[in-house]
């Protein structure tokens, strides 16, 4: 790795990415090998090694304490004495200087929890920069941001290299790749399959070299042909637990044939309304038609009427018996319980089925078939039932998943992040597949802070922010600029 | 997930009977240095415990009788920790649900006894059940923390029998706050009447047929959390409650019923010490039977047939221990109390000390036959 360069980390999941980069951070030790910098055999067998070696790390899930201020947050740790006043006053001159010296301003005194995501993330590399990083780890640095963010993190990064840092950027984007690297190193199976300057190589070859054969980067789609309206929400409006309203007055409509998809930074009330739509959480006011049956009508005056510590789900059920099918955002906290078997798993939400059940005792057997079959369906590896959930790959948990809604022939499908931390060769399979059920004629909501997902798969685009639908885009005439600006909240289209 | 599975990586057997055998050689090892320090040998102690417990038949009854009581109260922990809630609550319910049987026998037995036995099971079930509902519902309906809730409500079943002991229902002109004694067939009958009239000659001991019963119990709570529908909405909202909403399974209403069903297990350790043993209703019954029982069920590992192993040796250790004080003068009573203490506090409180060091050993086994595959 060069000094003064950016280097591109990329694999598909599981490739041993994160591993390998928490081995440098000390979070992990080696089972044989050695690190070097600067030149030196350097024995890191701690974060606190790490950083005295000049490793800093920006992590993918921030590392912040949100009520805290920047100032406090970037001493963390480093704190130097006992008492807060020597060291605050020491961090504040020598952050002034980084700032200036990089285009990183931040409001010093501003609680973190305040700051919007990209500011967060400056946070974390004034961090790093403060402890005398020299190497910055950034983990998939991206994913939280909008696209003009992500410009705007590119620049400052262009700075630091001017400055002599050195980057390692771990990612799964190509693009991102292509535009700030200078080398880049492809793993697969946790191994360095390739190593190339980026400018001799190409994102086909990148992405073939990751998957280990030839993959199909652009989505084959035909003409949407949109029929009747399958899923219709009308005025809905939802405030959270906390007294944020976290959805305003908001209508959409999905019609057979289509596939919609909704864009927008993560926390602008997507995953309320997936939570809202799904039956998950009811709405404090707002009607719901799924494939003509008007599911709930609630007004306002209804709100708050039952507190409950534990959240009552009865319309969940009713919206599957409706035939809404539901892939959650996040599989593992919601869409599968990780310590059951597969098999299990796979009857989530229809373990009331008649066919899995007789008058008393569930039928094994028979739940074990019908995972085997839909496993088979769905290529999950490996096919076996009676394995846990947490000894599969995301890939394959989102398979089942998948698998497990898909098996019931549902009109309406809500799907939310569907390839999230997916390699290239699962996304490719899930991309098909909704293309697939969009020509059979059903409706599908697309939930996902991919913009490159939202805009190869969806025939409509719903930008969500704060909330509020800030526009709609057609599927085709959807371009970065456009959405980025919506999704920031600027002007509508 | 990795981080809430400490046994990820090892062989199942290994976290489930090699572990908790380890554990228990552990405290054995303890008890036996607390023994050299008072001057007896701990090889002998070692086998008048093991004698006193399994050495005769007569010990094997009162190790069972005592077994029995574990394995209900050892039940209705599990049930509840596969809901994800930590019912502390069986001395209590245990309590109350002896209240509803000896209920039952003292003001139903005019009714024969073929009749009167499942009255005094549901009868007692139904007061345990309600007795951990209250908790169950302030759980799911009010966010009240059912650990906090059900160890209030063991004090409030203390004091209520109290009252009703020393007020209500004590024997006409009796000084002690005991009921009067059930009639004949208001009891259930001992091992060693019915094993006689089938020809088997046992010795006099509590054991009886509660014993049986339990592991009815066993076999009922295995069917009941692994295969049906019911037991598969528990266990979804103990393992992940998020995804038991995503499911249309309501957390509140499990919680609940995961809680009725935990006390009425639990109020079956009532049954044997009231209608089984003492054929009346006393003060103290439960003896802390409920609060061993948590032991119990971490060390059977929350499952029925490791429950009935774990009460196994529990009972043991009660009855070999009292075995133990009597043969060796210096191991008092309360030292006999220490070694069962130190069972519960390795099986329970530190049920994975010794993981890490068996960690790097499992290791090293699978990867010598990978690495013998290579060469």
């Amino acid at each position: 790795m060069l000094q003064g360069s950016i280097h591109g980390i990329i694999g598909e999941n599981g490739a041993g990415k994160s591993t390998l980069m928490s081995i440098l951070y000390g979070f992990y030790r080696p089972d044989a090998g050695s690190i070097e910098v600067g030149g030196r055999a350097t024995e890191i067998a701690s974060p606190a090694d790490a950083i005295a070696a000049g490793i800093g790390m920006v992590h993918q899930h921030f590392m912040l304490v949100e009520p805290l201020t920047v100032l406090e947050n970037v001493l963390l740790g480093a704190e130097q004495g006992p008492l807060l006043r020597q060291g605050l006053r020491r961090a504040r001159a020598a952050l002034s200087d980084l700032e200036r010296e990089y285009g990183l301003e931040v409001d010093l005194d501003a609680p973190v929890g305040e700051l919007p995501v990209g500011l967060q993330q400056r946070v974390e590399i004034l961090k790093a920069l403060y402890r005398g990083a020299e190497v910055l780890i950034l983990d998939e640095p991206t994913g939280v941001l909008t696209p003009q963010e992500a410009d705007e993190l590119f620049r400052i990064l262009a700075a630091l290299k001017r400055q002599g840092r050195t980057m390692i950027l771990i990612t799964h984007k190509l693009r991102e790749i292509m535009a700030v690297t200078e080398r880049v190193t492809v793993m697969r199976r946790g191994r360095v399959v390739a190593n190339v300057a980026t400018a001799d190589t190409s994102r086909q070859q990148l992405a073939e070299l990751m998957v280990g054969r030839e993959v199909l980067l652009r989505v084959e789609k035909r003409r949407a042909k949109p029929g009747a309206v399958l899923l219709q929400a009308e005025h809905l409006d939802y405030t959270d637990g906390a007294g944020v309203r976290r959805v305003k007055d908001l209508s959409l409509s999905v019609r057979r044939g289509e596939i919609v998809g909704i864009a927008g930074v993560a926390g602008n009330g997507q995953s309320e309304l997936l939570a809202l739509l799904s039956g998950i959480t009811r709405p404090d006011s707002g009607v719901l038609t799924v494939n003509g049956s008007r599911l709930y009508a609630r007004v306002a005056a209804d709100a708050g009427a039952d507190a409950a510590a534990a959240p009552e789900a009865a319309d969940a059920r009713r919206m599957r018996a409706a035939g809404l099918g539901h892939v959650p955002e996040d599989r593992q906290r919601m869409g599968l319980v990780t310590s059951f078997a597969a098999n299990e798993s796979s009857i989530l939400g229809y373990h009331d089925d008649g066919a899995y059940n007789g008058p008393l005792l569930m039928h094994r057997r028979r739940i074990i078939a019908s995972s085997q079959r839909q496993m088979d369906e769905f290529d999950v590896r490996p096919a076996d039932p009676l394995l846990r959930c947490d000894g599969f790959s995301g890939g394959n948990q989102q398979k089942i998943i998948v698998a497990r809604e898909l098996d019931r022939d549902p009109d309406v499908l809500l799907i939310g992040q569907p390839t999230r931390g997916l390699d290239i060769g699962a996304i490719e399979f899930i991309h098909r597949r909704l293309i697939a059920l969009r020509d059979q004629g059903k409706a599908i909501l697309l939930v996902s802070v991919e913009l490159d997902e939202i805009m190869s798969l969806s025939d409509r685009i719903l930008v969500m922010f704060d909330g509020a639908v800030a526009g709609e885009v057609a599927g085709e005439e959807a371009t970065e600029q456009t959405l980025g600006a919506l999704m920031a909240g600027v002007g509508a289209a | 997930m990795a981080a809430n599975d400490p046994g990820s990586g090892l062989p199942r057997w290994a976290v489930s009977a090699l572990l908790p055998l380890i554990n228990l050689l552990a405290a054995f090892a303890v008890s036996g240095i607390v023994i050299v320090v008072l001057g007896e040998s701990p090889v002998q102690a070692l086998v008048s415990l093991v004698r006193g417990a399994f050495g005769f038949r007569e010990a094997w009854g009162y190790t069972l009788y005592y077994a029995t009581n574990f394995i209900f109260t050892a039940l209705a922990v599990s049930v509840a920790l596969h809901c994800g809630l930590f019912n502390i609550g069986g001395e209590g319910q245990g309590y109350i649900g002896g209240l509803g049987v000896g209920l039952v026998c003292l003001f139903l037995d005019g009714l024969p006894f073929l009749l009167l036995v499942p009255l005094a099971v549901l009868g007692g079930a139904a007061f345990g059940a309600v007795w951990a509902w209250v908790p169950g519902y302030l759980q799911a309906r009010r966010g009240s923390h059912v650990v906090i809730t059900t160890i209030m409500f063991n004090f409030i079943a203390a004091t209520v029998m109290v009252y009703l002991l020393v007020n209500v229902l004590i024997e006409p002109g009796q000084m002690s706050p005991q009921s009067r004694a059930f009639a004949e067939h208001a009891t259930l009958p001992a091992m060693h009447d019915l094993l006689g009239r089938i020809g088997i000659d046992f010795p006099r001991t509590p054991l009886n047929l509660a014993f049986p019963f339990a592991l009815v119990c066993g076999v009922l709570v295995w069917i009941y959390i692994w295969h049906t529908r019911w037991g598969y909405e528990l266990r979804t909202v103990g393992a992940n409650p998020e995804a038991a909403v995503y499911a249309g399974i309501s957390p509140a209403r499990n919680v609940v019923r995961a809680m009725a069903i935990s006390g009425a297990l639990a109020a079956m350790m009532g049954l044997n010490e009231v209608m089984g043993v003492n054929h009346r209703l006393l003060l103290n019954f439960t003896a802390g039977y409920g609060f061993v029982g948590i032991a119990v069920s971490l060390m059977g590992r929350n499952h029925p047939l490791g429950i009935v192993l774990a009460s196994l040796l529990f009972g043991a250790l009660y009855q070999g221990g009292a075995e133990l004080a009597f043969e060796m003068p210096k191991v008092t009573r309360d030292l006999v109390v220490v070694i069962q203490g130190l069972v519960i506090l390795f099986v329970g409180a530190l049920e994975y000390l010794f993981l890490p060091a068996l960690r790097p050993w499992f290791r090293a086994r699978r990867q010598a036959p990978a690495a013998a595959g290579e060469a």
